[in-house]
């Protein structure tokens, strides 16, 4: 396989994992606070929606990123008033956020458009363009590295950037500021946060808000930048992938990137292995390329990543004792 | 692109609040019905043809169909069943994975009437129609070929099936023909009914095969195709559409498209149904029946070369004059060359 093979494979697999990346870290805040989130799906699919209903309305892809995050984060507001302040079951309202989310956007879509629950597609500005990084042509000549940096680092829509962004951003908050150790310590033990006089109901509204704008991220990628339009269902089952990359990185921003980088790459060399004659093998049935990603998920989750360890009051209500 | 959204909007709108007035009428005459594929009945390909097929009968007769967008494998069985069961016929049914739910259906409704799209059966009150998908693909294999610069060719299919192998086949012949050093890069979107319904999916392939040289792509996707085609765009290439005439997607940057003539096939069948001369049996269109075509309209004008449309014209008067016989792959489960 040559340079140039390589970096069109990766770079498929950058563009595949941004929706999975923004929802796994999105998940990473919410449980990290002690909120089960298995709404992620939902709020990927109806930032989707909005993002495409608001960058076809205005004409502009970053208003409709600003609606993904909006619809998002009103659907994470959703999720944290029935997880945190009615004490509810975690479970079953995120499971009511996906399909409430599911039934809303095609539903508003086909009243909207009339078109069967999509969206127009979108043409020109209200579509996030891809942006050449500086230097991406000056460095082009240099061997190996210079090829690679244009095919693969530049060259993404910003909604990418901004998810890539996050991780650095999501470990530096969790691991190094007073926030994100609060934050944590709601997560294993909120009853010693409380003790120290801070609100722990305040500190899981945060994260989960911050969850929200995370998935509107991703969904508006989905929608505006990926895709020209929203279709129901769109996403596809990406946030329960997300969930399971979020177990495999064990709650961890970095090992998330690469848990989500790795099923980017999957889906990438299935897409690029098709038709391709093997040595040995020959060429492999398309099912069996396409199977790969979930076979290999398995036999990951099963064996090769030791125990993953949830944060110990994760999906556990706080309840004051008085 | 937005006029023609809200035109479809706005067709749709039309269809629906006619469909209310007209069933208290329809007792009278016909009461045709759709039960769409799975790419949706706004998929600006497949199952948009037959309604726009169905669309131009309403326009011409007023009489108003109902339809259904199903969305499973099992849904299209009920919905069926629900329209023969109310009376409705003749009962459309769009796409060769209805072809067992059609075969039970209709069994049971001796006397409705039905039309298989994509699809053959011998009961006495079905008629089918199918096409022959690889002469036209033959065309556009020729002009993409011809238009072609890099002597590479892209080619993104929906669900892998051999229906959908049978456009590719007949595309790399086509292509062949012109150029026999020609190299074509297939992708087949899945294998499930969500492969109809996948444009970041499309994209994706379509990308793929424009990173390794591929400067025109051909797809045979239903829904997933707009993802194909504007990947196309996007990169400056040119995308060829299918069934439906797609040029006007991306003025300029689609090449042509293999029309697929299922808007003649919806629209006759309604009209025979009215003038009482509604036939069951098995019909094939090929090139010389005109149930495929290239599509040529302003919006490829520019692209399409004297050279290029010499070169589909030949290609089109060999086949109908039977001088080349184009390979079917369902025939034999095999692609030449």
């Amino acid at each position: 396989m040559d340079l140039q093979a390589l970096a069109v494979i990766l770079d498929s697999a950058l563009r595949l994992s941004v929706p999975l990346l923004c929802a796994c870290l999105a998940g990473l805040w919410s449980e990290k606070s002690g909120v089960v989130d298995i709404g992620l799906e939902g709020k990927m699919l109806i930032a989707a929606f909005a993002a495409a209903a608001g960058a076809h309305a205005s004409g502009s892809a970053l208003i409709g990123l600003a609606a993904g995050i909006g619809a998002s984060v009103a659907f994470s507001l959703v999720h944290g008033f029935a997880a945190i302040s009615q004490r509810g079951n975690q479970i079953v309202s995120g499971v009511a956020i996906n399909m409430l989310a599911a039934g809303l956007s095609a539903i508003v879509g086909n009243a909207w458009y009339g078109q069967g629950g999509r969206t127009p597609s979108l043409e020109g500005d209200a579509r996030f363009g891809d942006i050449a990084l500086p230097g991406a042509d000056a460095f082009a000549a240099v061997p190996v590295v210079g090829p690679l940096f244009r095919e693969v680092v530049s060259g993404h829509a910003l909604p990418a950037y901004l998810a890539f962004l996050a991780v650095p951003l999501t470990w530096f908050v969790l691991a190094r500021t007073r926030f994100g150790l609060r934050l944590r310590a709601v997560g294993e033990k909120p009853a010693a946060v409380d003790t120290a006089g801070i609100s722990v109901p305040l500190l899981r509204y945060a994260a989960v808000i911050i969850c929200g704008v995370l998935c509107g991220i991703g969904g508006a990628y989905l929608a505006v930048a990926q895709a020209a339009a929203f279709l129901p269902n769109m996403t596809a089952g990406k946030g329960f992938i997300a969930l399971a990359a979020l177990i495999f990185a064990k709650w961890r921003a970095w090992p998330a990137l690469g848990a989500c980088l790795l099923f980017g790459l999957l889906d990438a060399g299935a897409i690029r292995l098709q038709g391709v004659s093997l040595p040995l093998i020959g060429p492999v049935p398309v099912q069996a390329i396409q199977a790969l990603p979930y076979v290999l998920t398995v036999i990951l989750l099963a064996g090769f990543i030791g125990r993953a360890v949830p944060p110990a009051a994760s999906g556990v209500p706080y309840v004051k004792e008085r | 692109m937005f006029a023609k959204s809200f035109r479809i909007a706005f067709a749709g709108v039309v269809a629906g609040v006619a469909g209310l007035a007209g069933a208290a009428l329809a007792q009278t005459d016909i009461k045709p019905a759709i039960v769409y594929d799975a790419g949706g009945k706004f998929d600006k390909s497949f199952n948009e043809g037959v309604f726009n097929g169905a669309e131009r009968f309403r326009k011409e007769t007023g009489i108003a169909f109902r339809d259904f967008e199903p969305t499973s494998e099992t849904q299209m069985e009920q919905a069926l069943r629900r329209f023969a069961r109310d009376g409705h016929s003749p009962i459309i049914a769009v796409g060769f994975s209805q072809a067992s739910a059609v075969a039970k259906v209709a069994a049971e409704f001796p006397q409705i009437k039905f039309t298989l799209i994509d699809g053959a059966s011998q009961l006495p009150n079905v008629q089918s129609v199918s096409f022959k998908e690889h002469e036209g693909s033959y065309l556009v294999g020729v002009a993409a070929a011809k238009a072609s610069k890099t002597g590479k060719l892209g080619f993104v299919g929906g669900m892998d099936i051999a229906l959908i192998r049978r456009f590719a086949c007949g595309y790399v012949l086509g292509a062949k023909s012109v150029n026999p050093s020609v190299e074509v890069f297939q992708n087949m979107t899945g294998s499930t009914r969500e492969a109809w319904n996948d444009p970041v999916k499309g994209a994706e392939l379509a990308k793929s095969q424009i990173d390794r040289g591929a400067d025109v792509v051909y797809h045979a996707a239903g829904g997933t195709g707009a993802g194909v085609l504007r990947a196309a765009a996007d990169a400056g290439k040119l995308g060829i559409g299918v069934d439906s005439n797609q040029n006007g997607l991306h003025p300029g940057k689609v090449l042509t498209s293999m029309l697929k003539r299922v808007d003649v096939a919806a629209y006759s069948s309604f009209k025979a149904a009215r003038d009482g001369t509604w036939k069951p049996g098995s019909t094939v269109l090929g090139l010389k029946e005109e149930g495929v075509d290239w599509a040529l309209d302003d919006n490829n004008k520019p692209l399409i070369t004297p050279e290029i449309s010499a070169a589909v014209d030949k290609a089109r008067a060999d086949i109908v004059g039977g001088t080349v016989t184009v390979h079917d792959y369902i025939a034999d489960n095999k692609c030449p060359g």
